[in-house]
């Protein structure tokens, strides 16, 4: 296969056989039962379980504790391909693997031991819990409370109190991250990562949220009621949460922009198909050069968002900062599939607007990821306080 | 149980393109040949079953490795690459020659072949190699399973009223089909482990072959001409309901007396 407009630069033959492997699966496995799946708000466990046994869950870890041992680069080549064929599964996937990438990075040897080889082999099903009713984008504002078991100083445990909202894949997973504040009072230094499993007393999903899009992408809320946690269950520090959650966030983003950049991928493609077969003042739609223009930026929208996803993934595999780049990939390409989603329903006219065809749904698809993992205003105050930055130190 | 598979590095289905003489370009991307996943497939599942290994045999040039990584993968155990620049146009002839020569350096107990492959399909490679070798050959195989002494072969053998059920005794080529199964996918940490197999590359001079006997030069056939597939003609696309469409279609059929 030629390299993807947008691609930096050859990609090593694991990562041409990664990339060939997971087209060959999404359009084989994935792609056939999305549209079913989206209408009946379905999540299919067995196909996760599958791209589990073939090892999508574990791709971006090493392979010394577990993982498949690709880069972040190669993760981002297999998340186009998975969102090309069905968003709803690829965002269940990437926020399965923003849950546990936490736990790699700020775990003891213990918890990785004990947390992560269920969740790389994709049995435990992992979300990922900060959002809560009052507290999106001021994520410093939670309230879920963590209150402390036993002696201030060294406790045995704490007890959580409160509910999240939009929690992805909270339904149907079997491990959740969630963030808790020991104190309001004390903003983002109160906040504080537990890990918590499926089956402890005092926690349980809520309402399910109705969803636009990505709607076999099951999210709910989470309630807290007196759920006790060991301290064993501590992800990091006290008050170190909001690092924990920034710095997965900067993860999760590249990996969501992938996505973002296989779904604009399939609204192309299927623009571009529909141009050339359909025929419209006796000539086919291909033929008219304002069309071509639209398909045109489409293409050049495509191109922009995957070239910023693999810089951003290239920048983490060399071990910088991606808080920016990260920023840059995800609004963007977010941003991209928006507009090349809706510019597909307009190529298709009447039959784009109908849920016979896929790219009304890719449609819904696409404006959830400019709001999920920092909107597309956060991610401007982001960027903008690198370059100000910049500014000021120089 | 020792297996070798015979796997043939064919364009990527879709992009195929003729070069020059009526060949088949093989420059742009090169892929394990369809049919022979399915006999790798059939031999991973055996040597899973059974114990024992499985081999990756192919001729080709040096892109060929990509399908090899691929067969790799998937869960070989090693390749060997027979490359060499004299090879070049060869003929099934030559290439049956080849691949023998190949075999006597290996030991094993079987050897899989696909139907046919997806470029030449000429289909005659694998029964002349067994020809040469003198081995048993079983062909249009749907099952393999080994024999109830360990020194045999089982295999069903399509037919046109279901199957014959043929054994030989090992070691012996076998041709399957399809029926076989579907290949697996290679999964993440194959693709990975891949990187720490051995390959082993074979020249002509290694396998004690003259280079005046293969090649385009000596192909004992020759291909007189040969065409891109005329473009489709324009397609009718029935997008009504089920029930109409099926009317549609069936009356499409019917005014061609097709059914
Ligand atoms: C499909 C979906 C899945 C999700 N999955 C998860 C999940 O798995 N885990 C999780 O924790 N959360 C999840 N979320 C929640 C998501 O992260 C939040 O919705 C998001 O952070 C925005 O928060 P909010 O909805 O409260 O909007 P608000 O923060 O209330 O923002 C409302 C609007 O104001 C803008 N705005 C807010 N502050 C500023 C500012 N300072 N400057 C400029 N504009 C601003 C926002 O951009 C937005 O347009 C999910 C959300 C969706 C839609």
């Amino acid at each position: 296969m030629t390299v993807a407009p947008g691609e930096p630069g050859a990609l090593t033959p694991e990562e041409s056989l990664l990339r060939d492997m997971a087209r060959d699966f999404a359009e084989r496995e994935l792609a056939p039962g999305a549209a079913e799946r989206d209408e009946a708000e379905r999540f299919d466990r067995a196909l996760f379980d599958r791209m589990g046994e073939l090892g999508f869950t574990a791709a971006p870890f090493p392979e010394s504790i577990g993982g498949a041992g690709f880069s972040y680069r190669a993760w981002t080549l297999a998340m186009e391909e998975v969102a090309r064929a069905d968003m709803a599964m690829a965002i269940a996937l990437s926020v399965h693997v923003l849950s546990q990438y936490p736990v790699h990075t700020w775990g003891s040897d213990e918890q990785r031991a004990r947390w992560l080889p269920a969740m790389l082999a994709g049995e435990a099903l992992g979300a990922f819990a900060l959002t809560e009713p009052h507290a999106g984008s001021d994520a410093a504002a939670i309230r879920t409370r963590a209150t402390r078991v036993g002696p201030a100083a060294a406790p045995d445990g704490y007890r959580l109190d409160g509910t999240k909202s939009w929690i992805s894949n909270a339904p149907e997973a079997d491990r959740y991250l969630v963030f808790a504040t020991l104190d309001p009072g004390l903003g983002r230094d109160g906040i504080t990562a537990f890990l918590v499993e499926k089956g402890m007393p005092g926690f349980r999903p809520g309402r399910h949220e109705r969803k636009m899009g990505i709607r076999a992408c099951p999210a709910s809320e989470l309630i807290f009621e007196g759920c006790e946690v060991a301290v064993a269950n501590r992800l990091g520090g006290e008050g170190e949460g909001y690092r924990i959650a920034l710095s997965a966030l900067g993860e999760g983003r590249i990996s969501i922009a992938a996505a973002c950049t296989g779904l604009a991928q399939a609204a192309l493609e299927v623009g571009a198909r529909y141009l050339t077969e359909r025929v419209a003042f006796g000539v086919p739609l291909a033929e008219q050069q304002g069309l071509r223009f639209v398909l045109a930026e489409m293409a050049q929208q495509v191109a922009a968002a995957r070239a910023l996803t693999r810089a951003a993934a290239a920048a983490k595999d060399r071990g910088e900062p991606i808080a920016e780049a990260s920023s840059l990939a995800k609004w963007t390409a977010s941003d991209a599939a928006m507009r090349v989603t809706t510019d597909a329903v307009q190529l298709l006219g009447a039959a784009g607007y109908s849920r016979e065809n896929p790219v009304e749904r890719y449609m819904r698809d696409a404006k959830g990821a400019q709001i999920y993992e920092g909107t597309n205003q956060i991610h401007r105050l982001i960027v903008a306080e690198h370059v100000l930055a910049r500014v000021s130190g120089s | 149980m020792r297996i070798v598979v015979l796997v043939k590095a064919v364009p990527i289905v879709g992009n195929e393109r003729l070069g020059d003489g009526f060949r088949v370009d093989r420059g742009s991307g090169l892929e394990p040949n369809g049919n022979d996943e399915y006999v790798l497939e059939a031999a991973l599942k055996l040597t899973e079953a059974h114990g024992g290994e499985v081999t990756l045999l192919t001729m080709g040039p040096a892109a060929a490795a990509d399908a090899l990584r691929k067969g790799l993968a998937m869960g070989a155990t090693r390749a060997v690459h027979v490359s060499d620049e004299a090879l070049a146009g060869s003929c099934a002839r030559a290439t049956a020659e080849v691949l023998a020569a190949a075999l006597r350096r290996l030991e094993y107990d079987l050897a899989f072949a696909g139907a046919d492959t997806s470029d030449g399909q000429g289909g005659i490679v694998a029964a002349a190699i067994a020809a040469r070798l003198g081995l048993p050959y079983l062909s249009y195989a749907a099952h393999i399973e080994p024999g109830a002494d360990g020194a045999t072969v089982r295999v069903h053998r399509l037919s046109p009223a279901g199957y014959d059920v043929l054994e030989a005794p090992m070691p012996a080529l076998v041709m399957g089909t399809q029926v076989l199964g579907e290949p697996r996918y290679p999964s993440l940490r194959g693709i990975m482990q891949a990187r720490g197999k051995e390959t082993l590359t074979w020249s002509l001079a290694d396998l004690g072959i003259d280079p005046a006997r293969v090649g385009a030069a000596a192909a004992t056939t020759r291909v007189l001409t040969a065409a891109p597939p005329p473009p489709r003609a324009g397609a009718t696309i029935i997008r009504d309901a089920p029930d109409v469409a099926v009317e549609r279609i069936v009356d499409f059929l019917a005014a061609r007396s097709l059914v």
